[in-house]
């Protein structure tokens, strides 16, 4: 009898979830849907089949000059917060230091402050400074933002280490600079790796401390932002928009795939 | 595994401070101190010297055109009491937070705990589905709603061709609704992995204990699987609703004027009124009243969890 309940609990819950999943996915298949129908209205019925919204994007230069700032921001920060996130994840793990969870809390305190607030008082500082807006302000912001993710995304990488291969490595006469190349960089690599492709994506698609910190030179969304306003752009705004939604889905996926493997792997030995 | 490094580093730490001074460069943890110093510097640099200053010229005055006195004053803040807009919008935007944190917890819940009890092999399948749409930009995502919620848009022009309404339905597109139902969708997968994690972690054979002790699978829920997953539901809880209170893009692409909240006035302080100490002191209350709100709550829960023990 409670075995019987069980199933139906389970069925229910089952359907709960695919039902609630498939909901999570609803607006990112709305874009790629109407990105191909030829009409200026997003709306049903759909018209027609067309790719002309595409066509546009390509002839459109100020679209290849944010997509190169978008990209040059995405790679200098994910290099940086990567870095910064492997030489703080190692004394994390293999010291245990006092304080060591308040630093963690504030490592990852930006992750829970908003965006906007972490906008403008960068804006604030670069502005009492005398410094310049752009690309190394944007890179800061987004820098800040991308490390709590790359000390997440590595800890549990780095947790699952035998300490032992480090200590023979160094026992048997290896500096401590080579042991990190050849012992650690090796096993820690799958998760530099998701590391360094999550923070591209969350530098990539970053909005609102572009919308402050990048002046002259907007990034992909920040321009994506001024297409909205026009309703005669929508379209080939839809179109940029499911191209971005596209690429990170291959991206993340790829870089979910590789982090998760190695945990499950190691839950199930 | 995690348990051995655990051992290994207690021996060093104990051997440490016993035999060699903090100060000696040789300390183990002194060297893993003088690792941390790069991070501790970059957070120091752009996270809270920038809030510092934030806070710093919350005081000053603005005297128009872009031109500030940086004698510290009590003004912006009061201008901020006198006039009664600002605190209702703080109050929506805080009221907004609270409902979409409720409505994402509630149904993220039994998501996670299907993936967590239910799924046996496909675990890596299931993550993989959740945490994708979470890493899609979230701009894309908040324009999705705006384009599935508009007058014309794709539920309002769905429904009419199918002749289920004539006239579009006004109340889905520019209302506080429309920004619960957004937010609440864009910050799903904050909810469910944390509930996730907590549910994972639950020792079963306290569950076989209960049902060995003669608990319904209901009466089991709710004193045994509850209780223990609460630290995952009460992470949940302040992941989505600190930043959703400050939330800028999703007010301001489908909130409309009723759907307003305090981060588009900050904003616009920033942008066209051109008053930043008046930003900042806008700022500094919004962050300061959700801190105070989230750890009564957080201190609420803890109590009533102890007290139902």
């Amino acid at each position: 009898m409670i075995q019987q309940r069980g199933h139906v609990g389970r069925s229910i819950r089952l359907m709960f979830s695919s039902l609630y999943l498939l909901y999570l996915y609803i607006p990112i298949l709305i874009l790629p849907i109407f990105s191909f129908n030829d009409s200026f209205y997003i709306s049903f019925p759909l018209r027609g089949f067309t790719t002309q919204w595409y066509a546009e994007l390509v002839v459109d230069t100020s679209i290849i000059a944010a997509l190169k700032s978008s990209v040059q921001i995405a790679l200098v920060t994910a290099l940086v917060s990567t870095f910064f996130g492997v030489i703080t994840v190692r004394p994390l793990t293999r010291y245990r230091l006092r304080g060591e969870r308040s630093i963690l809390s504030m490592i990852m305190l930006p992750i829970i402050i908003p965006e906007l607030i972490l906008g403008i008082s960068l804006l604030v500082v670069v502005n009492e400074m005398g410094l310049m807006l752009g690309k190394w302000a944007v890179i800061t912001g987004h820098t800040l933002i991308c490390f709590p993710f790359a000390v997440a995304i590595l800890l549990s990488r780095f947790e699952g280490f035998d300490v032992s291969l480090e200590e023979a490595s160094l026992d048997l006469g290896e500096p401590p600079w080579q042991t990190f190349w050849r012992i650690i960089f090796p096993l820690a690599f799958p998760g530099i790796v998701a590391s360094f492709l999550l923070t591209f994506t969350i530098s990539f698609d970053e909005f609102l401390i572009a919308f402050f910190l990048s002046a002259s030179e907007p990034t992909l969304p920040v321009y994506l932002w001024g297409q909205l306003r026009f309703p005669k752009k929508l379209p080939s705004a839809l179109a940029l928009g499911s191209l971005i939604i596209a690429v990170s889905f291959v991206v993340v996926a790829f870089a979910e795939w590789l982090r998760r493997r190695q945990s499950l792997q190691k839950v199930n030995i | 595994m995690s348990g051995k490094i655990r051992v290994e580093t207690d021996i060093e730490t104990v051997s440490g401070s016993g035999n060699r001074s903090w100060f000696s460069p040789s300390h183990p943890n002194r060297s893993g101190y003088l690792q941390l110093l790069p991070a501790l510097i970059l957070v120091s640099v752009a996270l809270l010297a920038p809030l510092v200053l934030l806070i710093v010229t919350s005081f000053w005055t603005n005297l128009g055109g872009g031109e500030v006195a940086s004698e510290l004053t009590l003004v912006n803040y009061e201008t901020l009491l006198e006039r009664p807009g600002y605190a209702r919008i703080i109050l929506r935007s805080i009221g907004i937070a609270a409902c979409v944190t409720f409505i994402t917890v509630l149904l993220a819940y039994p998501l996670a705990y299907f993936v967590a009890f239910d799924v046996q092999k496909r675990k890596l399948i299931w993550l993989l589905l959740i945490t994708l749409p979470f890493w899609t930009s979230y701009l894309l995502r908040v324009f999705a709603w705006k384009v599935i919620l508009g007058w014309n848009g794709v539920i309002n022009s769905g429904l009419t061709t199918i002749g289920i309404i004539n006239e579009p339905l006004s109340f889905l597109l520019y209302k506080p609704f429309s920004v619960v139902v957004t937010l609440s969708h864009a910050w799903a997968t904050f909810a469910i992995l944390p509930i996730y994690l907590s549910l994972e972690k639950i020792d079963h054979s306290l569950l076989d204990a209960a049902a060995d002790l003669g608990d319904g699978s209901v009466q089991r829920f709710f004193r045994v699987t509850l209780p223990l997953s609460m630290p995952g539901v009460i992470a949940a809880t302040v992941i989505i609703f600190i930043p959703t209170v400050g939330d800028y893009i999703t007010p301001a692409l489908v909130g409309g004027p009723d759907g307003l909240m305090v981060a588009n006035l900050i904003q616009a302080q920033f942008g066209k009124a051109n008053n930043w100490p008046l930003g900042a002191a806008l700022s500094v209350t919004s962050i300061a009243t959700v801190a105070i709100i989230t750890l009564l709550f957080v201190s609420a829960i803890r109590q009533f969890m102890a007290r139902i023990r």
